[in-house]
């Protein structure tokens, strides 16, 4: 009895002592989809660099993750990473004492500023996050669709319209591959997707910042006149489509045209059937501007009650670095790095939407900044009045006017 | 008296209630208790807490951010309530009387299969019915289609005026299960020399059913029924599995569970409130009491059960 008790003991102190020996980071995302990349890939290219130290990814589904990452850091219990959503989230968990202060970190001179802000204070005094990636929004189609029917990739609104009612009438094809059932597509793919190109990008989403513009206006109700048209051309039951349906139905080629963002590339990769290709979102007018949602999307910050804080540097410092940009833009393919590294995209369709970058304009999703930190929260209200805009149970007048109210009833500017 | 002065102490009572006192107290009531507590406090900057008073349930009640959202997550909950009540528990009775009707065959099997669905996790009966609706696959417009009732067919689940109703539809078809089973246990116990002495009176079966059968299983149904009002307004599972937190189209399902959810940890940006969320907790509790309050008074005290 006596021997197998110090038998137990030892073993425990053999364990303990091997475990204190390598130090394990552990990183909280909700990029569920980028599970095997991380864990097959990106990880192992770190450990082989620090053999003393080991990553754990733990994602947690992405509608789920904010509330529940912000439990975990209440709770003491969250990972040594933390993944960061841009701008106002992650502003409040390092408001609120939850992320490390970044900015001494030389890594960082490795961003333009214009990456750096999405993780930024207001002031521009502290930045707390270590830029990772964005995503840019656009359309997918399938080509072989285009070829039967012989369509050509729409340039402007009407060309794009006249392309939805040929595929509509003329075929038994799907035009738009879209529902409303989970909501958020109709803000984070649509509204903020086509929205730049009546609103003219920045100076659109600038001037509501600082009051000159309301939601009113005709540059922001003319993008939910445009959504009220696109019921007809969704599909029998849009109305209950997840989002998981309009990837299949794309992915099966029962749809011709995809409206998403650079992220959905790596998923069409390994399921559809067929050679996908994508087009930038229309200009309005002959002459009108291109300008293309290009979200600073994924950042990454350290957990202050981490233990490995200096293990946690590192890694960041990794992920600044050119050899992170590289495998990480043609790894995780649809997310481009954000470093000023010059990084080739070896991806056909992730070379094409980056490319659109040098004839449109660039701007990030119109409530992102600011804009989403009072009650009623912007981020859904946009979804609902998105997803009823695109149903038909509420005119693009009525939709413009309630996010108007929310807004004005918190911001200043707008008062 | 003086036997009972003389009486040891009653340690079997401690040992018998202690351990259900202790665990219902630790995870139970002072759960309970200190989210009462916490709904009187504010978030005052990173990480401080004062206290409030009654300004959470104010803003609740009054302010019409939040209290429009509140009385919809009410009236649709109590809609929710209401298909259960007037849909559920009559089946759940339809069919534990037939099923405890002397000599059915299979009556086990039926009542087995019944009962199955309640078995399985919520989030499998969300997605096995979201695929059955579904217009894109789904088999239910197929089904309409080869009876005739092809054109009744809608994305019932995507429509503000259809998708409540078709979750409570759902949750009532996991759930009949439960009447079905108390009440049948119940009507299995009616004493079979009334219903023997009835039908040699020459009482029909119908009149058997309504006048000693059911009057005599009406505490369990009034149990059926409060069992149901419980459930019911602390349902989410559903709604959260087939719709999500934001309970779409345009909150039509949102129902307290998820409102509570939503303040309580926050949904994609909108920041997650402690406080707040334990006010929207505290008057889910105060609801629910008042409904349990209301059965044991004024219902449940009518209520005689026969005594043999």
């Amino acid at each position: 009895m006596r021997s197998s008790i110090q038998y137990a003991l030892g073993l425990a102190l053999a364990t303990t002592m091997a475990v204190s020996h390598a130090t394990t980071l552990t990183i909280e995302s909700w990029r569920v989809d980028d599970s095997d990349l991380w864990e097959d890939v990106l990880i192992p290219v770190f450990e082989a660099e620090h053999p003393d130290i080991q990553v754990r990814f733990s994602p947690t589904s992405p509608t789920e993750y904010d509330s529940t990452v912000n439990a975990r850091l209440q709770a003491g219990t969250a990972g040594d990473l933390i993944t960061c959503r841009p701008f106002d989230v992650s502003l409040n968990l390092y408001q609120e004492g939850h992320l490390l202060d970044l900015t001494d970190m030389a890594a960082m001179d490795n961003f333009e500023d214009f990456a750096r802000s999405a993780w930024t204070t207001d002031d521009g005094a502290s930045t707390f996050c270590m830029p990772m990636a964005s995503v840019i929004h656009g359309f997918l189609y399938n080509p072989e669709i285009f070829a039967e029917l012989d369509l050509e990739v729409p340039r402007t609104e009407d060309e794009f319209l006249a392309v939805l009612d040929t595929i509509e009438q003329e075929s038994s094809y799907t035009p738009l591959a879209l529902g409303t059932n989970d909501q958020w597509e109709s803000n984070q793919i649509v509204y903020t997707n086509i929205g730049p190109a009546f609103w003219g990008g920045e100076a659109g989403r600038q001037a509501l910042l600082d009051g000159s513009a309301s939601f009113t206006d005709p540059e922001f109700v003319a993008p939910f006149e445009h959504m009220a048209r696109w019921g007809e051309y969704m599909g029998r039951g849009y109305e209950s489509q997840t989002y998981g349906d309009s990837q299949n139905l794309f992915s099966l080629g029962r749809a011709a045209i995809y409206p998403t963002g650079s992220w959905d590339i790596s998923y069409f990769n390994q399921q559809a059937l067929f050679e996908f290709d994508a087009f930038p979102p229309f200009r309005v007018g002959d002459d009108g501007q291109c300008v293309i949602s290009d979200h600073t999307d994924i950042g990454m910050g350290i957990n202050p009650d981490s233990e490995n804080a200096e293990a946690a540097k590192l890694f960041l410092e990794w992920l600044a670095s050119e050899g992170f940009a590289r495998l990480y833009t043609n790894e995780v393919t649809g997310f481009f790095s954000l470093s000023k590294h010059e990084v080739e995209v070896r991806d056909p369709v992730a070379a094409e939407m980056i490319n659109w970058r040098q004839d449109c304009d660039s701007t990030i999703r119109l409530n992102a900044q600011i804009m989403n930190r009072g009650t009623p929260n912007m981020e859904q209200e946009l979804w609902t009045v998105g997803s009823r805009v695109l149903n038909g149970a509420m005119t693009p007048q009525e939709a413009a006017e309630r996010i108007q109210n929310g807004f004005s009833s918190w911001y200043a500017p707008q008062q | 008296m003086r036997a009972i002065r003389l009486r040891p102490v009653p340690w079997h009572l401690l040992f018998f209630l202690g351990p259900a006192v202790v665990i219902y107290t630790l995870f139970s009531a002072w759960p309970l208790l200190d989210t009462l507590r916490l709904s009187l406090y504010t978030s005052a900057g990173p990480g401080q807490r004062v206290f409030h008073g009654l300004g959470n349930f104010v803003t609740l009640l009054t302010d019409p951010h939040w209290s429009a959202a509140f009385w919809n997550a009410l009236w649709n909950n109590t809609k929710f309530f209401l298909i259960h009540l007037l849909v559920q528990n009559p089946i759940g009775l339809l069919l534990a009387a037939l099923i405890s009707l002397p000599g059915l065959r299979l009556a086990r099997t039926y009542r087995t299969l019944i009962f199955l669905p309640t078995l399985l996790s919520v989030v499998i009966i969300g997605f096995i019915w979201q695929l059955i609706l579904s217009p894109l696959w789904g088999v239910s417009e197929g089904l309409l289609e080869a009876v005739g009732l092809g054109h009744l067919f809608s994305a019932w689940l995507g429509r503000e005026s259809t998708a409540l109703i078709t979750l409570a539809l759902i949750s009532v078809w996991q759930f009949v299960g439960i009447p079905l089973m108390l009440l049948y246990a119940s009507l299995i116990q009616v004493p079979d020399e009334l219903i023997e002495a009835a039908v040699v009176e020459g009482a029909s079966s119908w009149r058997i059913f309504w006048q000693i059968k059911f009057p005599l299983i009406l505490p369990t149904l009034g149990l059926v029924t409060i069992l149901t009002f419980v459930g019911n307004f602390n349902a989410f599972e559903l709604i959260y599995a087939v719709k999500g937190a934001l309970g779409g189209p345009n909150f039509s399902t949102d129902i307290l569970g998820t409102f509570f959810y939503r303040t309580f940890f926050g949904y994609q940006s909108q920041v997650g409130s402690p406080t707040m969320g334990a006010a929207v907790a505290s008057m889910m509790f105060f609801i629910i009491l008042c409904g349990v309050m209301v059965y044991l008074y004024v219902i449940q005290r009518r209520l005689h059960r026969y005594d043999v």
